[in-house]
Order: structure tokens, then sequence, then C-alpha cells
């Protein structure tokens, strides 16, 4: 029966005759080709990724020397994260990240939901506008913008100076640095959420603006009462996406606030302190207590984040 | 006839004036950059500002590179775009085709300790990382760059997505044809996978030209930089010289929003698509 089936597997490629041993070695094919296929990548998340967060784990526990050695402290790293200058980090963080995701995903909502009309003429062009900044690096749009907020010679001032108003020293005074700087978060973070939002709005049914126009709704009203909800899951992705990237901020700052200047202490990010701590100042067990704090916080309002959903996503 | 056309534009015309001033929004800091780029420092500096230049000064794009070795960063970027990107687009759809049609023992707990590497933030695990590469003697190297940043876990959950997403019948019919799940993988798989390798390439791109934290750590010698590095090195040393940090930008700029004026319809639809499915 083997030998029989065997023998016609050979003389035709009718599935129906593979035999049960031919089976089993296309099977272990599978198999064998399964963990190849992964390996890289899962070798490479391993070494790069999932044990270095163990190391983390570990390097927090202790202070590390400059040259390799390192001894056991304990939560000591954690201990002296409670300090005046850290508790200033985390606000700056918190604040940046607040105006990025609700004034930020509102905004680009509305543009969105615009940009959605139909036969509306330059759509390409308003949303090729609107993408740019998402495709300059970051490090270029600090430079440009850190010249624009310029005191003496920026654009802005010399415009509201134009009008007969006074300017501001926008990133050098501390009571509005952060704001100066969340603005340029927002500026260069419509186009990515315009993008997800309008694939959001695209798939939304005709048929339920068609049954509205018919009741006589306006495009403002179809806009609050059938797009957003429609929407919901949708803006919820985009909510917690925003978040979790503005709690990282660094380059901005990092490009637009020297560590001289009179405001840095009110915009410093916590990314900025992870670096500072861990690369200028060496203190790297320091530094991942202070890693270990962002993780904390990007989990748990992301955790809060999916607790709220409930009560206004839509599913 | 005419009043109930007007009427009906009406409507759009109140978008398109919000739609234009957002489009200015948007452009015209750029606009401003190119015209400080081409000043002089004494005009770019003078109050009240002229708009448009009294001379035009193109040899602020060539100081760049005699006040740091901007060719250099320029080089090192491009290479890191390119290896990183070839290498993310190789090992995730590898691993994700994988994880999305082979059957193997343990295929959904390695797939879910993967995916967990999504949720961490970079600090978490760069200054490990940062170790490895001091352990190795890597610093200051290209290899640094890219070495952790071709393995990635979100092109890996992007790919998977896609494999999953496709018909399966094609396959079935290679398999009877006695193909190998390799060659399924890739003579039948990753063509058809092309509009998810496009969208992943253009989002790794664009995360490798942007990237500052990483290369600002492993690489601090000025030879071995990239260009976001570069910059905020000539933004710290050469503050006052504004026109010629101008030019830097735009110098570091100019490609990736060449290539998006070009692919424009892919780049939209490939973040479109990462927002869907990741």
């Amino acid at each position: 029966m083997n030998t029989h089936s065997g023998l016609a597997a050979g003389r035709s490629r009718s599935p129906r005759s593979f035999s049960a041993r031919k089976v089993m070695s296309i099977r272990q094919g599978e198999i064998m080709w399964g963990y190849i296929l992964i390996a890289p990548t899962v070798i490479g998340l391993g070494v790069f990724y999932l044990w270095p967060v163990v190391q983390t784990l570990y390097i927090s526990m202790t202070k590390q020397g400059p040259f390799g050695g390192s001894s056991w402290v304990g939560i000591s790293n954690f201990e002296r994260l409670a300090t005046p200058e850290f508790g200033q980090s985390l606000l700056n963080t918190l604040g940046y990240t607040a105006i990025v995701v609700f004034l930020g995903v509102p905004v680009a909502t509305v543009l969105a939901a615009m940009l959605s009309t139909t036969k509306l003429r330059f759509r390409v062009f308003y949303r090729a506008a609107f993408f740019i900044p998402v495709i300059t690096l970051p490090a270029a749009i600090g430079v440009l913008w850190r010249w624009i907020y310029n005191t003496d010679y920026g654009i802005l001032n010399q415009i509201l100076r134009f009008f007969g108003l006074n300017g501001s020293s926008w990133i050098s005074d501390p009571n509005i640095a952060l704001y100066s700087i969340a603005m340029v978060g927002v500026w260069m973070t419509v186009g990515y959420n315009i993008v997800i939002i309008a694939a959001g709005i695209q798939e939304v049914p005709a048929w339920y603006h068609e049954a509205a126009m018919l009741d006589g709704a306006g495009a403002v009203r179809r806009f609050f009462s059938i797009t957003l909800s429609a929407i919901s899951p949708t803006l919820f992705f985009v909510t917690v996406l925003a978040m979790i990237k503005a709690l990282q901020v660094f380059d901005i700052v990092y490009l637009m606030v020297g560590d001289t200047s009179p405001a840095f202490d009110r915009v410093k990010p916590i990314v900025y302190y992870f670096y500072q701590s861990g690369f200028i100042e060496n203190d790297k067990g320091f530094a991942a207590a202070v890693a270990i704090v962002l993780f904390i916080l990007i989990a748990s309002l992301t955790g809060v984040q999916f607790w709220i959903q409930k009560k206004w996503v839509q599913r | 006839m005419g009043a109930a056309m007007i009427r009906l534009r009406l409507p759009h015309c109140g978008i398109h004036v919000i739609l234009i001033a957002g489009s200015a929004v948007m452009l015209a800091p750029f606009a401003w950059q190119f015209l400080t780029s081409v000043k002089s420092l004494n005009e770019a500096t003078q109050v009240p500002p002229t708009l448009w230049p009294t001379q035009w000064i193109w040899t602020n794009y060539s100081d760049v590179f005699i006040h740091i070795p901007y060719a250099m960063m320029y080089l090192n970027t491009v290479l890191y775009a390119i290896i990183r990107t070839a290498g993310q687009l190789l090992f995730c759809s590898a691993a994700a085709y994988a994880f999305a049609r082979l059957r193997f023992p343990g295929r959904g707990l390695i797939f879910a300790v993967c995916l967990s590497a999504l949720m961490i933030p970079p600090e978490l695990f760069i200054l490990s990382q940062y170790q490895i590469m001091k352990g190795l003697g890597w610093l200051n190297t290209l290899q640094a760059l890219f070495t952790p940043t071709i393995f990635s876990a979100f092109g890996t959950f992007l790919l998977r997505q896609f494999f999953v997403s496709l018909p399966i019948d094609v396959e079935e019919a290679a398999r009877l044809d006695g193909c190998g799940p390799f060659q399924i993988y890739w003579r039948v798989m990753l063509p058809l996978a092309k509009p998810g390798l496009v969208a992943l390439g253009i989002l790794t791109v664009i995360a490798a030209w942007s990237d500052l934290l990483w290369p600002l750590i492993v690489n601090t010698q000025p030879q071995k930089m990239t260009l976001a590095v570069g910059l905020a090195t000539l933004q710290g040393e050469f503050t006052v010289n504004y026109p010629v940090i101008m030019a830097a930008a735009l110098i570091a700029t100019a490609p990736l929003v060449l290539v998006f004026l070009f692919m424009h319809r892919r780049v939209v639809e490939g973040i479109a698509m990462s927002g869907s499915k990741g």
C-alpha cells in the first residue's frame, strides 16, 4: 500500500497520490522553513530589544562605573528621582503632550473632514502642503522654528511689530517657551494625523450622509452627528499614537532650546533628562530609572485611554 | 440657475479659505527658510527685514560643507537609510510570512513575544543597545547605526497583517506545483505584498532620515554623524550664522521632499495603511 502510493507519487503530481512520507516531509519542511524565516527577526528582537529591557531593569538598580564596573544600589536611583527638577520635566512633558493631543487631534480632525469633501478642488495640493512637515526631519524643523521664534530677527516678531504689537521671547521666556514648542509639535504632526483620520472618513458609508442630507442636515451638522461617531475608533487610535509619541518628545526641544537658555528647565522633557543623565553625565543607572518611569507613565496613560474609550468610541 | 450654483459653491468657498490659510501656515515657514538661506548674514539680521534678498548669496550652501563634514554626513545618512530599509524589508517580510502562513510549534507564543517589543519606548533599550555597541567596539561606525534598527517588531506586524489579508488560492496553486515554503515566500508572496513592502519602505526611510537620539548617542565623531546630528552640532557651534544653518537644514530636507512630490500617492497610502493596520 505504502510502496504503491509512493510509486504513484513519483509518477504523477496529483495531490491525491502524496505518500504519508512525502506529506511528513512537506510538513517538516514547513516547520523548518518557519523557524528559518523567523530566526533573524526573533534573534534580532531578542538580542537588541527584549533582552536590553531586562538589562535596563538591572542597570536601574546599579551604579555604573565609568570603566565598566558596577555596584548594586537597590532602589536608590529611583529615590533620587524625587527632585523638583525631575518633577518639572515630568510636568513639561505632560504639558507638551496635552497640547499636542488635545489641540492637535481636533484640528487634524476638522481639516481631514474638510479635505474629504466630495469634489473638492486642489485636494492633492492641500494634502501635500499639510504633509510636508511630516517628511521633514525634526532636527531641521527645530532649526527652522528657532529662527522663526528668534526674539530680535525672527519673522514672527517682525510681523507682530508691523501690526504695532509687541513681540515676545517665544523660546527663551520661561513662561511661554513650552507653549511655543508645543505649537511646533502640533504643526509637525497635523499632516500625519490628517492622513490617518481621512482614511477613516473614507470608510464611512456614503449612504449615512445621503440619508442625513435627505433629512436636511447641513455639512456642519453631519460632521458632528455622523462623521465624528463613525470615525471614533480611528480617533481613538490617533489619540493614543499621538500621545505616546508626544510623551517621548526630544528632537525639537534639543534643537530649539539650548541648555544655557533661561527657559531650559521649563521645557526640558523626560527623554532629554534621560539623554543628559545617561550620556552626558554618564550616570547610566539613574538614566535607566528615568527610562523605567517614562515607560510606566506611557503604559498607565495608555491604559487610562483604553479605559475611557469605552465611554466614547462607538463599535 | 446661476444663483443656485453660487449657493452650492458657497460652503466649499469657506472650506477653501480655511485650507488655503492652513496651507500657508504649513508652507510659509519653508519659504522664509529658503529666503533666509540665500541672504547675507547682515541682511538676515536687519530690522525691519527684507522679504526678498537684495543679493543672492548662494555660497551659503557651499559654506555648509566647509564648516562641518556635511558630505560625509550625507553619505552616512543615505547608507543608514538604505541598509536599514533593505534589512527591514528582508527580515520583517520573511518573519511576517512565516507568522502569517506557515504552521510550526510555538508560532503564536513567539509572535506574541515579538509583538511585546512594539510597546516598549526606545529609551528602555537604548542604554543596553549602546553598551552592546560599545562592547563590540562599534561606536562611531556605520554598523552601529543600522545593526539594531534592521530588526523591527512594527514592520513584522505590519507585513504580517498584509500577508494574512492576501488570498490563499495563489499559494495553494504554487504548493500543488511543487513549490517549497521558501519559493512560495520569495517568488509568489513577496511580489503580491508589494504595496505593503512599499509602505514599510517609505516609513523606514523617513524614520532613518529623521532619527536623532540613537545616532547622537553612538556616533559622536563628526565624520560618522548623520545629517540630523550634524544639524544639531552646527546649531550648537554656529548659532549666529542663520543663513548657513538654514541652507544646511534645507539641504538635509530636500531629498525626502522631492521623493514625496514624485511618489505622493504612495507615501500617503503607505501612512494610511500603517494607521489602519498597525
